[in-house]
């Protein structure tokens, strides 16, 4: 592949305590790479996803994002962060702020905006998750399924280089999963680099350079979504794959 | 006829609602009977007291006769317990003082009006009422901390301990939270030592111990001493307060603030100390208000408050015996303070939802 590396993990491992929950994890993603990580409950596929802009402190290997190494120096782990956006499961949005200061708040006390500016930024992601008109409400006022596209827009202002996505359509009512794979379709096409734990297999196959599948904190299996799904290589992943896909 | 039969639909509707609400079924109308004879025996014989049988002119002998309450003693004496041993002829020094801070609260309340600027103000006026208090300067009479009285002082303590107690508290509640050992463990031993001692004692070492520790010769003046010791008592307990606000936000937010790159101060200010605090707003009026009224401890050190002046104002020789009033007065004033304090709260809260915790 000709395009340059943004993420480069060697050799991770992880402990909860005495849980080893990652083990010798291994994964190198290219620029404009889409990569979808499934696997059951407990896998460690969140923590390794969370790993990537240290929301967990890894305890052995390294990991490399955008050419900085994650260590203990709070001022490269800011720097990696303000680069990489996080869309989470819950979308923790900032309750006591309006959609629009959601989104206008990291641009201005992190990347120095003026106001006037971030408002512009913010109106312009809005607008592609469609949601403009509710810019300002309070995030209880919305439903899920906009609050989590008004999560991707809060990312999608500080132009990251990398978009982590952790289980984002799990705590949605079954209607409004469907609005947000769509912005992450969209956002896939564009050729955002993104990394993305979801059991929702049919964005996987639409979407994905790469499935990863792991289990019991490993990487079992790991190959382009055709081959994957056709034709799965280990037991596990096959039993995974029949109990999901029914 | 019309609006007799408009008449009468309504008192259907108000008998009703009597028997809705307070004649239900036997025991509601045994509980309402009984309140309403309570009541009765408290209300006449009080309002009796206070406006039929009072005196409202006379001096001490005549007022022993009435048997109601000597109003004349609380006419003769409010302006000794307002203000005290503040000289005479200066008394519209800590009249002006009272007005400048009430003005001050009140323009506050609103919240538009909050920022840096009323931050100035208040730093402006605190200041300025601190000078207008003590003379010296721009050709007032020097007026030493010792004549400060009434309530003038349990207002100027209690405003700026609580004022400055509150951003002391929240450095305390984020130290103890903090990651650095030292720091954690500075706050907790901080909180827990002082959370652990009367306030009284407080004052006490602050008065009778603490100059014995200072150098000869340094004197530090009695007034600040217990204002720094009452600070301190209540830093302790806003730091638990918001603490307990600071433990309610889910952890999602701190990540959610991480993932964006905000840094420490940033997520903090930004993210959650503004839900915090919101959701401690009632305990923290109520520190507040249980503050407010602990002022009125100072007078174990000599200090003259507002109830200390009172019970200057009824040991007075000539007006023996109505202690009552003195009291009911004293209640009445605390009661105004803390109660638009508890109203004041309820409006912030009301204000601030946001329909999602």
């Amino acid at each position: 592949m000709t395009n340059p590396l943004v993420i480069s993990v060697k050799s991770l491992d992880k402990w909860f305590g005495k849980f080893h929950v990652l083990q010798n994890i291994n994964l190198e993603v290219t620029q404009g790479e889409k990569i979808v990580i499934c696997g059951p409950s407990g896998s460690g596929k969140s923590t390794l996803v969370r790993c990537l802009n240290r929301l967990e402190v890894h305890q052995k290997g390294t990991i490399v994002v955008n050419g900085i190494e994650l260590k203990d120096n709070v001022k490269n782990v800011d720097s990696v962060r303000a680069d990489v956006g996080m869309v989470f499961q819950h979308f923790n949005l900032f309750p006591h702020l309006t959609i629009l200061e959601n989104l206008t708040l990291a641009p201005i006390w992190v990347r120095k905006m003026n106001r006037k500016d971030a408002e512009e930024i913010a109106y312009h992601y809005l607008e592609r998750v469609q949601i403009q008109e509710q810019a300002m409400k309070f995030p209880g006022q919305l439903s899920g399924g906009q609050q989590q596209r008004v999560a991707i827009a809060r990312s999608l202002c500080m132009k990251p280089k990398i978009m982590l996505f952790d289980e984002p359509t799990s705590a949605l009512d079954p209607e409004m999963v469907k609005e947000v794979l769509e912005v992450m379709v969209d956002l896939a096409k564009e050729g955002m680099t993104m990394i993305v734990v979801t059991h929702e297999m049919g964005f996987a196959k639409e979407v994905a350079d790469r499935v990863i599948f792991m289990d019991y904190g490993k990487i079992i299996e790991e190959n382009e979504p055709g081959p994957f799904f056709s034709d799965p290589q280990h037991d596990r992943t096959k039993l995974f794959l029949s109990q999901i896909l029914i | 006829m019309e609006e007799n039969k408009e008449e009468k639909s309504r008192i259907k509707i108000i008998l009703k609602w009597l028997k809705d609400n307070l004649f239900y079924n036997p025991l509601s109308s045994f509980i309402t009977i009984l309140i309403i004879y309570g009541i009765i025996n408290i209300l006449i014989p009080s309002y009796q007291w206070l406006f039929v049988d009072s005196l409202l002119n006379g001096d001490a002998e005549a007022c022993r006769k009435v048997e109601g309450a000597c109003l004349a003693f609380l006419k003769e004496k409010t302006r000794y317990i307002l203000l005290g041993m503040y000289p005479q002829d200066e008394h519209w020094r800590p009249v002006l003082n009272v007005f400048i801070y009430l003005a001050l609260l009140v323009f506050s309340r609103d919240r538009s009006r909050w920022g840096k600027k009323l931050l100035g103000l208040w730093f402006f006026f605190g200041v300025f009422s601190f000078f207008l208090m003590r003379g010296g300067i721009f050709g007032l009479e020097f007026v030493e901390t010792d004549k400060w009285s009434g309530l003038p002082l349990t207002l100027m303590l209690a405003t700026v301990a609580i004022t400055v107690s509150y951003p002391l508290g929240i450095l305390l509640a984020l130290g103890r939270r903090s990651k650095m050992g030292v720091v954690r463990l500075l706050s907790i031993g901080y909180i827990e030592l002082i959370r652990g001692v009367p306030l009284i004692s407080i004052l006490f070492m602050s008065s009778v111990m603490f100059p014995l520790f200072l150098p000869k010769g340094i004197v530090i003046n009695k007034l600040l001493r217990a204002q720094v010791a009452i600070i301190m008592f209540i830093s302790a307990y806003m730091a638990e307060v918001i603490r307990g606000g600071l433990q309610a936000i889910p952890n999602g937010q701190y990540e959610a603030s991480d993932s964006l790159g905000l840094n420490y101060f940033q997520k903090m200010r930004l993210v959650i100390l503004p839900q915090a605090l919101k959701i401690v707003i009632p305990p923290t009026v109520n520190t507040s208000i249980s503050m407010f009224k602990d002022t009125s401890l100072v007078m174990i050190i000599a200090l003259q408050d507002m109830m200390y002046t009172a019970k200057g104002a009824m040991s007075d020789p000539h007006w023996l015996g109505f202690s009552v009033e003195a009291y009911i007065f004293m209640a009445v004033l605390y009661f105004c303070f803390c109660f638009s304090l508890g109203k004041y709260s309820r409006r912030l809260e009301k204000e601030l939802d946001t329909g999602l915790a």
